[in-house]
């Protein structure tokens, strides 16, 4: 398993969601990123992109303004 | 043992794509959602600028839907690739500076690669007859399908009957007899549709899912590229448009002004790239400057102009500063513009 980070700061839905998708397309089963966020949607928008499409949320913390979401990759084949 | 077919379903978000993606899904389909960001979707990212939105529920209303639906949604950023069809509509503007057309044709393209590349058999829409001045009437939604490419591989679930036959229903991947034959702008059907299908809930997005449709929007991007002398943007700019009230009281510059603490929160990550004011007497706006060669001139009438929007408006003197785009910054005194002394055709 590895840990990535992915930074989707000043980013405004649903642009965070499609960098996240994005960048998961490259990751495999089992990987985690992390991804670090500004804009308030995302904690209903990676949440509900995950759910459709396979991935676990694993936390949510927010710190200052920013707000920090760890996915974990689900099996996508 | 027969083959699964697979379609792609454009998802804006609302009640027609929703209904016709379900419509397909019934007659045993896999199907798969996509949705196209193109920097001017109202879905989505504006409600995170302004405080008095923030309460409001913040839900991207595609994957909402493909969530009710039960599946996956592929977003596309197409940005760049879009410009073009902003900037240069074969098709015209509609009422304001929507290429609906262009776009329409543009995204079923954009779908058509994405079948191939994914090895998916058609696409479907939420399209109806007479539903849309511009793309969506009889004699427009052929040349969509025509000149994207996708031919008789684009297949709209609740106008088909008013439609030739396409290839998914002449290979009997779907039956014809269990699609629909909606046309106008009555929701009824609709309506009836989804209690059959059980469906309760559904996205209305107000004023439609694109700002260029919006008359206010439009009128910005046109002054901005009357100003710079050609049609271009960055998606910045775009943004930018969406955010304060946008004063211009020379030709060449042009004044954002903060409305609330959300969008002077959000303009503080601009400014690096404009030069900006802010009242420091009186509690106040954050004005971005957008505009260059500016005069010493220039800058009392901008700084008069903000501090006429800044609760030292009555007063006789507010105190400002003013910050380049490195960071430095000085302060000034004007005396507030009265409102009278502003003409409205400032205002953008």
């Amino acid at each position: 398993m590895n840990i990535h980070q992915l930074d989707a700061r000043r980013l405004l839905c649903p642009l965070p969601v499609i960098r996240t998708q994005d960048r998961v397309k490259a990751l495999q089963p089992g990987d985690v990123l992390q991804v670090t966020c500004t804009d308030p949607g995302v904690k209903n928008d990676i949440p509900a992109w995950c759910r459709i499409n396979g991935h676990e949320i694993e936390d949510i913390s927010e710190q200052d303004d920013e707000i920090i979401i760890t996915i974990k990759v689900g099996d996508i084949s | 043992m027969s083959t699964q077919r697979k379609a792609v379903s454009l998802i804006s978000g609302g009640f027609d794509s929703m209904l016709a993606t379900k419509t397909i899904m019934e007659q045993g389909i896999h199907v798969e959602g996509i949705n196209f960001f193109t920097g001017f979707c109202v879905e989505g990212h504006t409600h995170a600028i302004r405080k008095k939105d923030k309460e409001k529920p913040k839900r991207n209303n595609a994957l909402w839907v493909a969530e009710q639906l039960g599946i996956k949604m592929h977003i596309v950023d197409v940005i760049e690739e879009y410009k073009d069809i902003v900037i240069n509509p074969s098709h015209g503007y509609g009422q304001n500076l929507n290429p609906c057309l262009d776009c329409k044709g543009f995204m079923v393209k954009k779908a058509l690669q994405w079948i191939q590349e994914n090895d998916f058999d058609f696409i479907i829409t939420g399209e109806v007859i007479g539903q849309r001045p511009m793309s969506q009437r009889k004699d427009t939604m052929p040349v969509i399908a025509r000149e994207s490419g996708a031919g008789d591989l684009l297949l709209r679930p609740l106008c088909a009957k008013n439609l030739p036959e396409t290839l998914p229903e002449r290979e009997g991947w779907v039956d014809r007899d269990k699609l629909h034959d909606f046309s106008g702008r009555s929701r009824k059907p609709q309506m009836a549709l989804a209690a059959e299908f059980g469906i309760e809930e559904w996205a209305q997005p107000a004023g439609g899912c694109c700002f260029l449709t919006d008359a206010a929007y439009s009128k910005k991007l046109a002054d901005m590229w009357q100003t710079r002398g050609e049609k271009r943007y960055e998606l910045d700019d775009i943004m930018m448009l969406k955010v304060g009230r946008h004063v211009r009281p020379r030709p060449h510059f042009k004044l954002i002004i903060g409305r609330e603490e959300g969008e002077n929160n959000f303009m503080q990550g601009y400014r690096k790239q404009f030069v900006s004011l802010k009242t420091v007497s009186h509690a106040g706006p954050l004005a971005l400057i957008d505009g260059d060669n500016m005069s010493d001139e220039d800058i009392q009438l901008a700084a008069s102009i903000v501090a006429r929007f800044s609760q030292g408006k009555a007063a006789d003197e507010v105190e400002l500063e003013l910050r380049s785009k490195e960071g430095t910054s000085t302060t000034m005194k004007v005396a507030p513009m009265l409102a009278d002394d502003m003409p409205e055709e400032w205002y953008l």
